[in-house]
């Protein structure tokens, strides 16, 4: 996708302003200032429990953030439900994958579409030619995304019987469905292999190129971090620590001493 | 409404609430450690004074030796019903020990009507408990001063067993966390069975002096005051004991009170407690003292 | 071609079973239409709480009260004026409901609707609490309206009732009904609105987060099946032809409840086999509460046995067999074909 390179570099897709989560006395998130532009791939690190998560639900709308704005594309959208979030262009996957089990990989898929649809379920019931076509030109769509996961020789079985890694890019197959054009990876690589999480990169890279998509993604294998990620953000008990490219962060002591303990970092 | 008839009304509210009360304690605490709504307590309450029944007519024991025995039996059974109907269910989803709950709820029931006939029989009352006595000029029922008495005798042991005991400890701490009390060596089978056997006789208790208060037995008797105890027991915030008796006190206060004030209404004091459900589940659903975990993203 | 195929023997399959049905109302006795009717409209309850639980996930105890509101409407609407006159012997009924009238396939349609009008509104606050919350509390509005019922003499002719309510139900109609009950369930649950839903039982959280505004489809699938709640209990009452308050006790929603929970969880062949089997069931167990003359010696019956058995039925299939007869399976043409191919090879 050639937005990539010719826009200029204020061209921000979404920003973060102050963004603060509380729950009762605990601060998980605090002050969150972030920007993320258009066609870049951005990591969001930290140990466990510094607030990533928390971040990944107040962006999608799962948590209404206790202070602070989401500007995505210039438009505020904190506060607004989850549904709504995903409707603007903003879509996630899920750190516990979530699929819906008894469906198969095809459904899957046809669930992200629906939001899409011009058409009403009464319209099916006499096969109405809107309807019909519709149904089948969302068919095809979804097929063409698993054929670019991967999965279109699976797509009728039950979701819940592919192995691992294809249940994790089934999950980004249904989030591109619903036609995002920001998507936040949670633990994109967790529990794979070290080709497995190479395997991924290279998908991750592909999907931003072929989709025109802005990534934000969580992980903990640093080597796919540095890999793919263009700029950091560093997470600590809820405060950013450190913001930068990879190899400034790599070498950021306040970075160290949050992953490693003080010694390690005066070491 | 003079003096008396208003002080017979407080009477009455106090003796109703309290035996909501002790129903509804059994449906928090159960609910508190299981997150399950057992809709066979109504039966349990139905069952203990159908056992004093028994006792009385079938056995010829004096009343206070089968009513003792009758709470016995009943919490026996209630803890019987958990092991065979609930137990193997513990790990299925949430909403298969409640459909198992109305199958044991409707069986129950209809054993009742099996072994004792849908037709309503009457109840052995104490002379001492029905006759009224005068307090400074009001003619007052000494069953309206022994209900809520024994009822607060009943809660205060209650309190003790949850607040001083080892197994209150532990009923305690599977209500915060089951899994975690199982690693920390807390006896939960037998704690669960405690909790059962715990609210049964306390629903035993309430569902006999029921029968002495509205004279009469019924299979079916136990399904209205059922309901109505668990909406008290969501009143007050489902999980806590306190709730659970604020909750039954505050609808027996609304159902005597609304009736005695406006009469017209009467006919319709079964849909109150529903209405009130419906406005605390749409208002405040963890009711006055309860708390609920958000659901985790 | 594989679905001109499905169309023309789903149109013959209805072709013959019409024929059935023609063959069962001249040769089956009354007792036995009566079964036969009863089966029709289990099923149409049936398929519309599997609609509501064992697809979209919402725990909901209140089809009595539905029906209930179906049964009422369509009774008073097909009564004739001069009939109400002489049932409303308590208090005149009011001026509306003693001059409306229409013709009976309206006047289910129109028990269906008000049914359905009365689940989205009900939907619209208790459709956002929790599984165990929502069931207790459906139950809880299928109580107010049984108490209204009871309370509101110059509508519902109290606990009285009605009395002689015309029987059009028949054959023809309660199979007709089930059928569009079928086709339009069917059909939703094949559409992607119907993948939505289920994909809310399975996950709402990731429905969510796939755009789904899940209370919108929530009540939606809560009207739909209240809609046909309502058209099974309006035509429950034209088969019975009397109504009372007393009829629609939390007993009504446990008899659907445990056909669904017996056919399996979101499978609709699940709902119409165990529609067929437990209305039998039911029937055939009310030999046990009448007594019986065996070689001379006449037993008494055993009022109460046969819900006895009932209910130890649901706990032995929750403990034993929870996925039902069914499970989430389907039996379709196709799966049929699959069966017959094994079969020969």
């Amino acid at each position: 996708m050639p937005t990539t390179q010719t826009t200029p570099a204020d061209d921000v897709i979404l920003e973060t302003r102050e963004l603060t989560m509380r729950f009762g006395g605990l601060l998980a998130v605090a002050d969150f200032s972030a920007s993320f532009p258009r066609g870049s791939i951005t990591g969001l690190i930290g140990p466990n429990g510094a607030g990533k998560t928390t971040c990944f639900n107040m962006i999608t709308g799962f948590y209404r953030p206790t202070s602070g704005e989401v500007l995505f594309e210039g438009v505020p959208i904190a506060g607004l439900p989850a549904h709504k979030v995903c409707r603007a262009g903003i879509a996630r996957t899920f750190q516990n994958i979530r699929l819906f089990n008894n469906e198969t990989v095809l459904e899957n898929v046809m669930i992200g579409r629906h939001l899409r649809q011009k058409t009403s379920w009464l319209q099916t019931l006499v096969f109405t030619p809107a309807s019909e076509r519709e149904n089948r030109r969302d068919q095809a769509r979804c097929l063409e995304l698993l054929d670019a996961v991967g999965l279109a020789d699976l797509a009728g079985e039950k979701a819940s019987s592919l192995p691992y890694g294809a249940q994790r890019r089934l999950e980004i197959a249904r989030a591109l469905a619903t036609e995002p054009r920001f998507l936040l990876l949670d633990e994109p690589a967790a529990g794979m292999n070290p080709q497995e999480s190479e395997d991924l990169m290279g998908f991750v890279r592909a999907i931003r190129q072929a989709f025109g998509l802005t990534i934000l993604l969580i992980e903990h294998d640093m080597k796919v971090v540095m890999g793919i990620c263009e700029h950091l953000w560093v997470l600590d008990y809820g405060q950013t620590i450190a913001s930068g490219p990879p190899e400034a962060i790599r070498s950021d002591p306040k970075v160290i001493t949050a992953y490693l303990g003080e010694e390690h970092a005066h070491a | 409404m003079n003096l008396a008839t208003f002080i017979q009304n407080i009477l009455n509210s106090l003796t109703l609430g309290s035996l909501y009360a002790l129903v509804a304690i059994g449906y928090t605490m159960v609910y508190g450690i299981l997150r399950l709504i057992n809709f066979a307590h109504s039966e349990i309450f139905m069952l203990g004074a159908y056992f004093v029944f028994w006792g009385i007519t079938l056995v010829h024991l004096p009343w206070p030796v089968a009513m003792v025995l009758a709470i016995l039996v009943t919490a026996s059974l209630g803890v019987l019903v958990d092991q065979v109907a609930y137990r193997p269910l513990r790990d299925a989803p949430r909403i298969s020990a409640l459909i198992s709950s109305i199958g044991v709820s409707f069986f129950l029931q209809n054993v009742a009507i099996v072994f004792f006939q849908a037709i309503p029989r009457e109840v052995y009352r104490p002379a001492w408990l029905e006759d009224p006595i005068l307090v400074h000029g009001v003619r007052v029922l000494p069953l309206t001063l022994f209900v809520p008495l024994l009822s607060l005798v009943l809660m205060l042991l209650l309190v003790y067993i949850v607040y001083r005991t080892k197994t209150g400890l532990g009923m305690r701490a599977i209500s915060k966390d089951i899994e975690t009390s199982y690693l920390m060596g807390v006896p939960v089978n037998r704690v669960i069975a405690v909790t059962f056997g715990i609210g049964s006789a306390l629903a035993a208790a309430s569902g006999i002096m029921w029968a002495l208060r509205y004279p009469q037995l019924q299979p079916i008797m136990g399904t209205i005051p059922g309901f109505k105890a668990f909406i008290a027991a969501v009143f007050g915030g489902i999980g806590s004991i306190q709730g659970a008796v604020i909750g039954g006190l505050t609808l027996g206060f609304i159902e005597i009170m609304t009736v005695a004030f406006f009469p017209d209404l009467a006919g319709y004091r079964d849909a109150f407690a529903f209405v009130l459900l419906i406005l605390v589940l749409m208002v405040k659903p963890t009711g006055l003292l309860g708390e609920r975990p958000e659901d985790k993203v | 071609m594989r679905r001109g195929r499905t169309i023309l023997l789903n149109v013959l399959a209805i072709g013959v079973f019409g024929l059935l049905l023609h063959l069962a109302e001249g040769y089956c006795n009354g007792y036995q239409l009566q079964i036969l009717n009863l089966i029709a409209i289990n099923i149409i309850l049936a398929l519309s709480l599997n609609l509501i639980y064992g697809f979209t996930g919402l725990f909901s105890l209140g089809h009595a009260g539905f029906m209930a509101i179906g049964a009422y409407v369509c009774s008073i609407l097909i009564m004739t004026p001069d009939q109400k006159d002489m049932l409303f012997l308590l208090q005149p009924a009011y001026d509306w409901v003693q001059t409306a009238h229409a013709p009976f396939f309206a006047a289910v349609l129109a028990g269906g609707a008000v049914a359905a009008i009365f689940g989205a509104v009900v939907g619209i606050p208790l459709l956002r609490l929790g599984d165990d919350y929502l069931g207790i509390a459906t139950l809880g509005f299928a109580e107010i309206i049984r108490v209204v019922a009871n309370n509101v003499p110059r509508l519902t002719n109290g606990a009285l009732g009605f009395k002689g309510i015309p029987a059009y139900a028949d054959l023809w109609w309660n199979f007709g009904w089930a059928l569009v009950a079928l086709y339009v369930i069917v059909r939703l649950l094949q559409s992607n609105t119907g993948n939505v839903l289920k994909a809310i039982r399975d996950n709402e959280i990731a429905a969510k987060a796939m755009g789904v505004d899940v209370f919108r489809y929530k009540l939606l699938s809560f009207t739909v099946g209240s809609f046909f709640a309502g058209v099974g209990g309006a035509l429950l009452a034209s088969l019975l032809t009397t109504i009372d308050p007393k009829m629609f006790l939390f007993t009504l929603t446990f008899n659907v409840l445990m056909i669904v929970v017996a056919g399996g969880l979101g499978s609709l062949t699940g709902s119409v086999l165990a529609g067929i089997g437990i209305t039998v069931l039911l029937e055939w167990l009310r030999v046990v509460e009448n007594p019986v003359d065996l070689l001379g010696f006449s037993l008494p019956g055993i009022p109460g046995m046969r819900m006895v058995v009932f209910s130890l039925a649901l706990i032995v299939i929750i403990l034993f067999r929870r996925e039902g007869l069914m499970g989430m399976r389907e039996l379709t043409w196709r799966s049929l074909a699959g069966v017959f191919s094994r079969g020969k090879a």
